[in-house]
């Protein structure tokens, strides 16, 4: 086996891996709370659906998303692999196992809570991105007034049959700006709407803070980055922003659409 | 105090273990948990029945020997200790108290509480050593050490081998304690020669011996007799990352 086939395939080079791709997938986090956070406008879902032209139109932005694809499966299929060496590591299990006595249950139960995490990836990415992809959606056209960019008409162009060109231009007669855009936001609005499905969000939010309040600073420790400088930091950020920040703003969302729209 | 004792009875290596009750009456709190289980053992003896088999030697806490999972705890409830320091005193009168051999598939049963941890030998004889005659002993501060560093270095030599991070691990990982021959090593000027080397080969072992993955849980640290820190591991994956890909010894 080569050095570097050898590097990974050890026990500190698997955990590597997992500390790489999970690091990866909190800083996509942030940028997607930040992105989504257009969901909360009250303008018909046009910045939101402009952003989602941009998010998979951009370039190099299509290249971090198929990374970020990436990760989440070298992430999972390694987690399970690790999971099944450490079962075997110990065959016959303890009669009597007091774990709370010595780690914090959210570090015991990374693989339930991840789980929960996959289940949730696989409903969340086949509801709004494969749908965006693939799913016909309809469009929305959005006329902006230039005098007062608050005054926006909204019209749904259903789909027929072949797919509309995003568009964004100004119309000078009328004096408004024009944004033809594929309509997310209206089936976000829809499954926002549905209890079961905002039970499983925030379920999965929860989990998410969890995970990260372990995993977030678990990272840093597979690295090797361990020194009383910022240990307090990586603490706080995995705590605070990662923990609490992050999971409520996602949670959020689905609540704000079921309750108030 | 009297107590009822649920003990793990394995007749050897290859045969299926199962829990067996005793009574202990008559127990001294000040008694350590070892006595106990000599007093336990001579009844047994005079009743005709086999002596429970467990590890022990110095029972001052230094030789690593003894090892029991008591009420699901590695060296029992308290912290920073082995399970010889271990008092009565520590229970309650009339408390159940299950002890079970430290479990890992790398630490194979041998007799009722006593486990094989050669496994742990096998890794030190890995790369856990200075390969160079240390000669007698040297003028003061001929080698300067910081006074932190000789510290942090004594620290984490102050492991006794004796297991407890294997058996409290979720895992049964024993990172904790190869980080710990890692670091006193790697820490110190003696060590430096073979210092990338050491790492992989001792990381190298211990996946050998199918010993599990650490999921940084801090369970070893707090079982530990010996407090040795968390730190150390993140010392070892630093020391095996910079030797595998950055610093590989070969010749350009």
């Amino acid at each position: 086996m080569s050095n570097f086939a050898q590097t990974f395939s050890s026990s500190l080079g698997k955990k590597l891996i997992m500390s790489l791709t999970g690091l990866f997938m909190c800083t996509f986090l942030v940028i997607h709370l930040i992105g989504n956070l257009q969901l909360f406008k009250d303008d018909g879902g046009q910045a939101f659906n402009s952003y989602a032209y941009f998010m998979t139109h951009f370039p190099p932005i299509k290249v971090i998303s198929y990374l970020l694809y990436t990760s989440i499966i070298v992430h999972a299929i390694y987690a399970l692999v690790l999971t099944i060496n450490n079962k075997k590591a110990r065959p016959i299990g303890y009669a009597v196992f007091n774990g709370s006595a010595n780690s914090p249950w959210t570090s015991r139960n990374m693989g339930i809570l991840g789980t929960i995490l996959l289940i949730f990836l696989v409903v969340h990415m086949s509801n709004f991105w494969a749908q965006y992809h693939w799913g016909n959606l309809p469009y929305a056209r959005y006329e902006i007034s230039l005098q007062n960019p608050q005054d926006i008409k909204v019209t749904s162009i259903p789909f027929e049959g072949k797919e509309l060109a995003h568009a964004d231009y100004v119309d000078a007669r009328s004096g408004t700006q024009v944004i033809i855009a594929k309509n997310l936001y209206k089936i976000v609005n829809e499954s926002f709407k549905q209890w079961w499905y905002v039970t499983l969000y925030v379920i999965s939010m929860a989990a998410l803070s969890f995970h990260l309040i372990h995993g977030f600073r678990s990272a840093f420790q597979t690295i090797g980055w361990d020194h009383k400088k910022y240990i307090p930091l990586i603490r706080f950020l995995g705590v605070w922003v990662f923990g609490v920040l992050i999971p409520i703003g996602f949670a959020a969302m689905p609540l704000y659409f079921f309750f108030f729209k | 105090m009297n107590l009822t004792l649920k003990v793990w009875r394995q007749q050897n290596t290859d045969t299926k273990g199962k829990f067996v009750t005793y009574k202990a009456d008559h127990v001294s709190p000040d008694m350590s948990f070892l006595e106990m289980l000599d007093v336990v053992n001579e009844d047994l003896v005079k009743s005709g029945d086999e002596p429970i088999g467990f590890d022990h030697d110095c029972r001052e806490g230094i030789c690593g020997s003894c090892a029991l999972y008591i009420n699901g705890r590695a060296h029992g409830p308290k912290q920073g200790i082995a399970t010889c320091q271990l008092h009565m005193r520590s229970f309650y009168d009339g408390e159940t108290i299950v002890i079970e051999p430290f479990r890992a598939a790398s630490f194979p049963v041998i007799k009722d509480l006593s486990t094989n941890r050669s496994a742990l030998d096998r890794i030190q004889q890995a790369g856990g050593y200075v390969s160079i005659n240390t000669g007698g002993v040297p003028d003061a501060n001929t080698i300067p050490v910081p006074k932190v560093i000789s510290d942090e270095a004594f620290n984490s030599a102050t492991c006794i081998q004796c297991g407890a991070c294997v058996a409290a691990c979720k895992n049964a990982s024993a990172m904790l304690f190869v980080s710990a021959k890692v670091s006193q090593l790697a820490l110190l000027p003696q060590g430096q020669p073979e210092r990338y080397r050491r790492v992989q080969a001792m990381v190298a072992q211990m996946d050998a011996e199918g010993f599990g993955n650490c999921t940084n849980t801090g369970a070893c640290e707090a079982e530990c007799p010996k407090e040795i820190s968390l730190t150390n591991i993140a010392r070892m994956n630093r020391e095996y990352f910079t030797a595998k890909l950055f610093k590989e010894e070969e010749i350009h």
